[in-house]
């Protein structure tokens, strides 16, 4: 019985993906289109061989601009507003360049970059020390580069968090529930004790969706394939100057910064 | 054997119902944290890790000391400890008992533990300090017991105790390298990150485990009708003071590492530390302190007049213990945090239920050390009667 | 046998701490095991069936969520074929919960008679039920 939902899976599997390698024009649904129903659409999942994001910093001049992709995420995933700051849970918060890229940091950089407001979040790295200290695989490396974490497995042991250098992993020192605004019926919320952070929204991406923040953004984060070398991602990173947080630290981080020029 | 943990006089029983007492308020805290979550304790979004784990890396090294009893007595047939590597293998097990303890109460689904087991990642460096510390547990029960009863009976202990007591030596250095390396090979912590770190920890475990053990052959030689004998305690003396020097001079390293090389991330933390960060500086006083105790410990333990006092060699003895504590058991590894991967300031100090779950997993300690001690110590006794 | 006292004493101590859960269910009120079916979905339905056969789901619905669970999450794997050839989204939230959208009357009222403590909800959000 398993067996036969098992081969029968990866069949659909195969379909889905020879579905989307042969068209490039994908069904994006709009949002609340599929809150209706709960019927699944089969081979409607974005997929890659390595996802990665590219942050072009002229998009976000204002702080309306990337609190919007903020509040997407938030809304999308549950999550809470602490009100002990010691506490707080973050999966894309807003950094100035000091703090974003601490070690590229100088008193006299343009006076553009230091009124910047930078987006950080997971860099879904290549080679993740989070995954490689974890110890019971609870956060993983999934074959399409999302390193992705399973809330059902964690044993709260935060080494993740002693070993990521972005600092993008956030603890859940107490029940979240109490503090999210606005609970989206359709996605969990976390237990207390166990780590969380930014998953690239798989599970968007598997119902044909962009992540939330990128779809808020409005063309300011350009969401791709980093190994098509066709796809969206690679022509920006072809022709504009672009740098990643900390690119000493070994871990090959997938997200990209573009600041100003052309 | 274990009858004699059950007989005792009344000073022993009031000890005994005394940490029994502080157990339970830290069971009734652990019972509170457990309910709420981690959120009781001074931990954060970025000192992520507090006093639990900092007393967990303590603790390792407490345990592991018990190879420098163990390790001349057997391997360089050094007489002087015979008397005493009981009390060095039975000082191992409550040690590992207690980190385990630590570990487990700052598991925020502690639940789920066994996880570790059920989905066994071999990468993960906390998986090998579970295979290390379990098995470094499992040895020292398994030799003190079966030695201890083999001398209660005059009888030569079993053919299979000596493997492994020569696998207790290489194990005991194993356990304190595997819980340096859950620090020392994480990139985004410069403190941390430093190949010197598991021979830091194995000097300053051989410091302050002997220390400790120094101060507890006195306590037995006054409380007891058992002396642990003169010259074991100056053999470990000696050990005491070579250890201290050696882990004060790869503190020295390090700082030298940092200062002249001025990489900010290397200097952040040593400042931090020691002179405060941005006007954060909570632990410069107990740092200054913890430097203070070891220095001072370094004069006692080296002028032969201060170190054949009893008096001065108990204070000496404590200063080290207590000065490696502060070291070790706190400013290392808050210190790793502070400042942030952002490089930004968040301070941790322990809360109250912090502090009485501690206390209580202390005294968990105490109180196996203290009937394995006092069934030892009676066989002891019995055999010299 | 001095002790005699003593150990009559203990043993009516033991037995009647072995006894307490017997004596303690005895005098309870029987929990009410009989699960609802009815949801406004459901009883839109025409054929009226869950994504596998009614026996298999009574008896094996906690291996279907948990290997669900390790495919999506791991897997990736979020597409499952059912008995009518309608596909489905391996979902708690979004499949199950979709027509059983009576928490209390369906999961609830079952897991109280059996005793079992689930831990699915203190991260899955079960829909709103209008209570009474």
């Amino acid at each position: 019985m398993s067996i036969g939902r098992r081969q029968f899976l990866k069949a659909a599997g195969v379909t889905g993906l020879l579905g989307l390698v042969g068209s490039p024009l994908l069904k994006i649904f709009a949002p609340g289109e599929l809150e209706a129903s709960s019927e699944f659409r089969e081979g409607a999942a974005l997929t890659a061989r390595r996802w990665s994001l590219v942050v072009d910093m002229k998009g976000f001049p204002t702080v309306e601009s990337y609190t919007k992709c903020i509040e997407a995420c938030y809304n999308a995933h549950n999550i809470p507003h602490m009100d002990n700051e010691k506490h707080e849970v973050k999966w894309i918060w807003p950094e100035t360049y000091e703090h974003a890229f601490p070690d590229n940091y100088d008193v006299y950089l343009s006076e553009n970059i230091e009124s910047m407001t930078f987006l950080i979040l997971c860099n879904h790295c290549d080679n993740p020390p989070c995954v490689r200290v974890c110890p019971t695989k609870a956060t993983f490396k999934r074959e399409d580069g999302i390193v992705a974490m399973d809330y059902h497995r964690c044993i709260g042991c935060r080494f993740c968090m002693a070993a990521c250098p972005y600092g993008a992993r956030s603890f859940n020192w107490r029940d979240p529930r109490p503090f999210i605004k606005n609970l989206n019926p359709l996605y969990p919320t976390r237990t207390k004790g166990v780590v969380e952070k930014c998953n690239f929204c798989a599970e968007r991406l598997s119902r044909g969706e962009h992540p939330a923040c990128v779809e808020a953004s409005e063309g300011a984060l350009v969401f791709g394939d980093l190994k098509d070398k066709d796809s969206n991602v690679r022509n920006i990173l072809r022709t504009k100057f672009a740098i990643t947080r900390k690119p000493d630290r070994g871990t090959l981080p997938r997200v990209y910064y573009i600041i100003g020029g052309s | 054997m274990i009858e004699k943990a059950l007989s005792g006089n009344k000073f022993y029983w009031a000890w005994v119902c005394f940490l029994l007492a502080v157990i339970a308020v830290g069971v009734a805290s652990y019972i509170r944290q457990f309910h709420y979550g981690l959120g009781i304790t001074g931990m954060s979004r970025d000192v992520s890790w507090g006093f639990y784990i900092a007393q967990f890396t303590f603790f390792v090294g407490v345990a592991a000391s018990a190879v420098m009893v163990v390790m001349p007595y057997y391997l360089h047939n050094f007489k002087r400890f015979g008397r005493i590597t009981i009390l060095g293998e039975f000082l191992a097990i409550p040690a590992v008992v207690m980190c385990m303890l630590f570990i487990f109460v700052d598991m925020g689904q502690p639940t789920r533990i066994l996880n570790v087991i059920l989905y066994y990642t071999p990468n993960s460096i906390m998986f090998w300090d579970m295979v290390a510390l379990s098995g470094y547990l499992t040895i020292n029960v398994l030799v003190g017991w079966t030695t201890l009863s083999a001398q209660q009976k005059s009888v030569p202990p079993p053919k299979w105790v000596k493997p492994l007591i020569y696998l207790s030596i290489p194990w005991a250095f194993s356990i304190h390298t595997v819980t340096a390396f859950l620090y020392a090979g994480l990139p985004a912590r410069h403190f941390w990150l430093s190949a010197i770190m598991a021979a830091r920890f194995l000097a300053s475990a051989f410091a302050g485990g002997p220390a400790l053990l120094v101060i507890l052959c006195i306590i037995i030689k006054r409380i007891t009708k058992f002396d642990p004998g003169e010259k074991a305690v100056k053999g470990l003396v000696t050990i005491v003071t070579y250890a201290l020097i050696v882990n004060i001079f790869f503190v020295g390293l390090e700082l030298f590492t940092a200062l002249y090389s001025q990489v900010p991330g290397h200097m952040q933390t040593f400042k931090y530390l020691y002179f405060g960060l941005g006007g954060h500086g909570k632990l410069i006083p107990l740092m200054w302190f913890s430097t203070f105790l070891a220095i001072s410990a370094v004069v006692l333990l080296l002028v032969p007049a201060t170190r054949t006092n009893q008096i001065t060699l108990l204070f000496a003895c404590a200063s080290v213990h207590i000065s490696l504590w502060f070291d070790k058991g706190f400013g290392f590894v808050i210190g790793g945090f502070v400042p942030n991967p952002l490089e930004k300031v968040t301070e941790y100090w322990p809360t109250l239920n912090e502090l009485l779950v501690t206390t209580g997993i202390w005294s968990i300690g105490l109180l196996i050390l203290t009937a394995l001690y006092k069934i030892a110590i009676s066989v002891k006794v019995e055999l010299e009667a | 046998m001095p002790d005699k006292s003593k150990i009559i004493y203990l043993l009516v101590i033991f037995c009647a701490i072995a006894a307490f859960p017997f004596l303690y269910n005895s005098m309870s009120t029987p929990v009410n095991a009989k699960i609802q079916l009815n949801t406004p979905v459901i009883d839109a339905m025409t054929v009226k069936q869950c994504i596998v056969p009614k026996e298999e789901m009574r008896r094996d619905h906690m291996k279907i969520l948990n290997r669900w669970r390790d495919e999506v999450v791991r897997d990736s794997h979020r597409e499952f074929g059912s008995i009518d050839g309608v596909m489905y989204e391996k979902s708690l939230q979004r499949t199950c919960m979709h027509c059983h959208s009576n928490k209390s009357e369906f999961c609830d009222r079952c897991h109280a008679y059996a005793s079992v403590d689930v831990y699915c909800w203190d991260c899955h959000l079960a829909p709103k039920e209008n209570k009474p």
